[in-house]
Order: C-alpha cells, then sequence, then structure tokens
C-alpha cells in the first residue's frame, strides 16, 4: 500500500477546559480519499482544522512526509482547504481568487492564466475568468473554491462540508466529480462531513468520529456492514440497537428470545449490543417465528416501505420492505443468523 | 384635516429646529452691522474673514488636527476594532462597554479629565495635547463604524488567505482591509466631522497660542458681536453639514450592500 502522507500522534485540542479532541490517533495514506464523518460536535472539523494549521494542538503532533509541522503556521503547509461556506474574496473576480495563492508565490504572469484556465475547465467553469464572485450561484461558487485550492497543486486538500450548503440534486452530482477530480488529479482529500451518505459514496476511507475519539475506521463496507460498536451502526444507515446476553459462542438473547448467530469470543452471559438492520428482518406470517409483534406504523419512502413493528416487550421494531402489512397486523419477525450483528456495550459515551 | 395639521405640525417642529441657523446664514450677508435690521446683501463679511489673520491661523489648526487626529484615529480605531472583534464573548462585551463610555459621557466630562491628565503628565497645554485629545474622543466612532463590517466578514476569508500562503500582513492587506474599507472611510469621515465641530473638549486641552476655529468664534463673541462670527459658523455649518450627508449616506448605501451579502 501507498505510503503514510500524515500523521496524527496522539492529538489533543482543549478548548476552555472542554476537549474537543481526546487523543486522535491515525495515518493517511496518499492518494486516498479519506472522510472524518460523525455528528457535529464530534471533532471532525477541529481535526481538519489542525491539519490545516489555523489551530494549535493543546498536545500531540502532526507529521507530513515525515516532518513534525505542529508549529507550522497554515501558510507554509502543503495543503489547502476548501472551507464549507467558500470564503471566497468578494473583491475580486472569478481570475483574481483563484490567481491569489499563484500570485503570492510570483508565478510567471502567463503562467498564471494558463493554470487558471486549466483549473476553471476542471470545475466545468470555462469563460467565468471576469465574472464577480457575487454573481455566482452556490454550486458555482463552491467550484471557484476547489479551484482557488486546487491551482496551488496541494498535496493534500481538506474539505470542511463543502456540499453543505446546496441542494440535494447539486451535492449529488458535485459529490461525483469531487470524486472524478480526486482520481484524476491522484491526490489526497480529507473529506469532513455528517453526511454518512456522502461518506459512503465518496470515500476510500471513513473515520467515524463521536465526542473526540475515533470509533471505526474502514472502508465504506467495513464501515456499513461490520460497525464495531452501536453508535457506528445508528450513525451509518438507520438500526434496531437492542440489549442482548450472550450465551455462549454462536447464540444469543434478546427480545425474550434465543437466537442463532455468527459471533463468538465473547464472555459466558456478557451483556452485549444486538444490531439489525432494517432491511435484514422479514416480517412472515405470526406463526413461523417465535418473535412477534403488531405493525404500528406505516410509512411510504419511495423505495420500500417503513414499519414499526411492536413486540411483547414494548421494543419498536424498525423494519424496510418492499412490500407492506396494514397496521395493526400481527406479524413474525424472521431475521437470518448472520444479520444479527453483535457488538461489545460502549461504556460512557 | 388630520392631514394638513400633521404638515403643519411638521414645518412647526423644522422651523422652531432650524430658525436659528437660518437667521445665522441670512445675516451673515448683511451689510449693516446692526443685528436687527436689513441693511442690504453684501459678501464683505466673508472677504473679511478671509484677511484676518487670526481666523486663518485657527482655520489651519482646525484643519490640521482635524486630519491627522481622524488620521491616527482611523488607524489606531481599526486596529482596535480587529482585536475587539476577535475576542472572546465576556471580554468583548466589557471592552465594547468602555468604547461606548467616552460616547455618552459629557464632553464637559471628557474636556476637564483630560486637561487635568495632561497638566498631571506635565504636558504643556497646546496643539499636542489637542491633538491627543482629538484622538482619544475619535477612535470610539471610528471603531462602532469599523466593527459592523468585520461581523459582515465571512470568518474563514482570514484563514482562506493564510491557507493560499498569504502572510498575515499580506492577508489582512490583500484580503480583509478591501472589505472593511468602507467602514474605515466612514468612521474616518466621522472623525474628521466630529473634530472640526468640537468645541467643549477644544477648550479645554489647548494653550495659549492654538485656537481651533470654534474658540476663535467664542472669544470673538466674547468680545462683541461682529458679523464675521455669522459669516465664519455659517461656513462651519455648510461644511459639517455637507460632511454629515456623506456619511450618512455612506452608512445607509453600506448597510444595503450588508443586507445583501446576507441574502446569499
Amino acid at each position: 500500500m501507498s505510503k503514510h502522507i500524515i500523521e496524527l500522534v496522539d492529538l489533543v485540542k482543549d478548548y476552555d477546559g472542554t476537549e474537543a479532541l481526546k487523543g486522535i490517533n491515525l495515518y493517511i495514506r496518499q492518494n486516498e480519499f479519506i472522510t472524518f464523518l460523525g455528528p457535529s460536535g464530534c471533532g471532525k472539523t477541529t481535526t481538519l482544522r489542525l491539519i490545516g494549521g489555523f489551530e494549535k494542538p493543546t498536545s500531540g503532533k502532526i507529521i507530513f512526509e515525515g516532518v513534525d509541522i505542529t508549529d507550522m503556521p497554515p501558510y507554509k503547509r502543503k495543503v489547502n482547504t476548501v472551507f464549507q461556506k467558500y470564503a471566497l474574496f468578494p473583491h475580486m473576480n472569478v481570475f483574481e481568487n483563484i490567481a491569489f495563492g499563484l500570485r503570492i508565490k510570483k508565478t510567471d504572469k502567463k503562467v498564471i492564466s494558463e493554470k487558471v484556465s486549466r483549473m476553471l475547465k476542471l470545475v466545468n467553469l470555462e469563460g467565468f475568468e471576469k465574472r464577480s464572485v457575487d454573481s455566482l450561484s452556490g454550486g458555482q461558487q463552491q467550484r471557484v473554491a476547489i479551484a482557488r485550492a486546487l491551482v496551488n497543486e496541494p498535496e493534500v486538500l481538506l474539505l470542511d462540508e463543502p456540499l453543505g450548503a446546496l441542494d440535494l440534486k447539486l451535492r449529488k452530482e458535485m459529490q461525483l466529480e469531487l470524486k472524478r477530480m480526486q482520481q484524476q488529479l491522484g491526490i489526497t482529500f480529507i473529506y469532513v462531513t455528517h453526511d454518512q451518505e456522502e461518506a459512503l459514496t465518496m470515500s476510500d476511507t471513513i473515520v467515524v468520529m463521536q465526542n473526540g475519539t475515533i470509533q471505526q475506521i474502514g472502508t465504506p463496507e467495513d464501515i456499513y456492514n461490520e460497525p464495531k460498536n452501536a453508535f457506528v451502526a445508528d450513525f451509518i444507515g438507520e438500526s434496531n440497537i437492542i440489549d442482548g446476553v450472550m450465551l455462549r459462542d454462536y447464540r444469543v438473547r434478546f427480545a425474550g428470545h434465543e437466537f442463532d448467530c455468527v459471533d463468538k469470543g465473547f464472555g459466558i452471559n456478557e451483556d452485549v449490543d444486538v444490531v439489525i438492520r432494517p432491511e435484514d428482518i422479514r416480517l412472515v406470517p405470526r406463526d413461523e417465528s417465535p418473535l412477534q409483534g403488531t405493525v404500528k406504523s406505516v410509512i411510504f419512502k419511495g423505495v420500500h416501505y417503513e414499519m414499526q413493528v411492536d413486540d411483547h416487550n414494548g421494543y419498536g421494531w424498525i423494519v424496510h420492505s418492499t412490500s407492506m402489512e396494514p397496521e395493526n397486523t400481527d406479524v413474525g419477525l424472521q431475521i437470518s443468523p448472520q444479520d444479527i450483528q453483535i457488538m461489545k456495550k460502549v461504556s460512557a459515551i | 384635516m388630520k392631514k394638513a395639521f400633521g404638515r403643519f405640525y411638521l414645518v412647526l417642529i423644522f422651523a422652531f429646529l432650524y430658525a436659528p441657523v437660518l437667521t445665522l446664514i441670512v445675516f451673515s450677508f448683511n451689510d449693516s452691522r446692526s443685528r436687527g435690521n436689513w441693511g442690504g446683501f453684501t459678501l464683505k463679511w466673508y472677504s473679511a474673514l478671509f484677511r484676518d489673520r487670526h481666523v486663518l491661523s485657527s482655520l489651519y489648526y482646525t484643519l490640521t488636527i482635524a486630519l491627522l487626529s481622524a488620521l491616527i484615529a482611523t488607524v489606531a480605531g481599526t486596529a482596535a476594532a480587529i482585536g475587539i472583534h476577535n475576542m472572546k464573548k465576556i471580554l468583548k462585551s466589557f471592552v465594547m462597554n468602555l468604547t461606548y463610555l467616552p460616547v455618552i459621557s459629557p464632553d464637559i466630562v471628557t474636556g476637564i479629565s483630560l486637561m487635568i491628565l495632561f497638566v498631571f503628565v506635565r504636558l504643556n497645554l497646546g496643539f499636542t495635547t489637542l491633538l491627543l485629545a482629538h484622538i482619544t474622543f475619535n477612535i470610539p466612532y471610528v471603531i462602532l463604524s469599523v466593527l459592523p463590517k468585520l461581523k459582515q466578514l465571512n470568518k474563514h476569508m482570514y484563514e482562506a488567505a493564510l491557507d493560499l500562503g498569504a502572510k498575515p500582513l499580506y492577508a489582512f492587506f490583500r484580503v480583509i482591509l478591501p472589505e472593511i474599507m468602507p467602514g474605515v472611510v466612514t468612521g474616518f469621515l466621522l472623525a474628521f466631522t466630529l473634530s472640526l465641530d468640537d468645541f467643549i473638549i477644544s477648550f479645554f486641552t489647548t494653550g495659549s497660542g492654538v485656537s481651533t476655529l470654534s474658540i476663535t468664534i467664542y472669544s470673538m463673541a466674547r468680545l462683541g458681536i461682529n458679523p464675521k462670527i455669522n459669516a465664519l459658523s455659517t461656513l462651519m455649518f455648510i461644511v459639517v453639514l455637507a460632511l454629515l450627508l456623506i456619511v450618512n449616506k455612506r452608512s445607509s448605501a453600506n448597510s444595503k450592500n450588508g443586507t445583501a451579502v446576507m441574502n446569499i
């Protein structure tokens, strides 16, 4: 695998006594598209700002290509940032915005105009050189911000929720475009978002964060299919999460019944979290399954129906299915052993 | 009926407010020395004004003090505004209250306290103390006109400039200053106007030989009525009015731009 371009070592950030980051250890490989994913306040933006150099960590180190850059000011770092609300310079036109970094480096005028037009082509904004940035739409401003960062040929591009202000359709288009740019340019993208779908679509690696700690690092498939704990499972897509007891290897008890499962290595009678994806539950006639319940609500979601089925213990199961059972029907809930995911209880989240 | 009454009331108010100034302006063109009688139109008081060495010297001091104090207060006030803008909440509101204090405290208090301070630190009252006093009362107005512009800035703009390789000073002059320039210019004009306008603080903080126009008018008026005073006051009134109109026009244009930026 390719070399590590950035390493974060025991990164701690303290804001007036509240710990935003509680010791982050992470390496980022060259040319990968890595996403920091988590709810607001989880520390993802703080981590990005530390890499950009806009803030100093309370303790810990940031290594860039083997060199400690923890105390290096942002204008000396070989990274560039696309900010959440673009942060374009309103008194400059599109050309001048993109040329800003090149002018500082005293690049030759001809080279500047060549590079700027190449960038405008990359972000599909040819012919926009003379336009004022205020006259552009949100999506176009976003593209200018990306071009302004990329024209400096950074080794790493940092993106702080860059698509947050765009409407859904535009956001989906830009997701694919960003991915295309990253592959075309072959540089490392570090992306911050709270949108799990966005993270799953674009990333090579996802880092799920919560409360200033890393919950899980893995490929999108890993994170979705093998969430490490209940938090990750809940954050990445909807999940049914209930308390269970591991009776022995391959046997778990939850919702008042015993089930076969594929997990082992837990203690005898250890308390665990049981996670089941809503699309992994099948509704069958009530006599065909030991786990039974009553349909309480049905919502049409387009591709599937979302139903809530309350069992006898009062737990409301979320079930996704392309076929629908009317409300107040008694049904059985069938779950295959490989769809039952057992997780260690996370203490004190 | 109601409408007519409203109009009448409005005229009455304006008459009440502006009658004195109007009388002053009219009588500055009066050929007679008397304040009661109209003796025909003349410009002789204006030409006498520009031959009076005392008046010319105070005009020179007034303009020099206004220009210098406005310039220095603009630089200091803009720097202060940036500092205040980046403060933490509690400290910020504390410093903002301190900033408002000179604005709301009576001129006579400011004037006397500055005089006492200058005497205490053994500064000879004169040009320097006058300039220092004007800078002091001008700074809060610059801060108050620059701060709203800073609030409108995208808070990541400065970071974006650093990110693209700009050193802090370059980022300030190339990115931040152009954005807050309207507020800085308004602050400068306001400071210049207030400095021209000031009498009380100048009166207490200047020494012999250095007087501003308003002090000269005051001392002329004490010696006896001279229609030159009318001419001089008229000129000052018109200059200050013109400057204030410019400041107001700029501020309203700024706030319009402000909302336009917010709407994006």
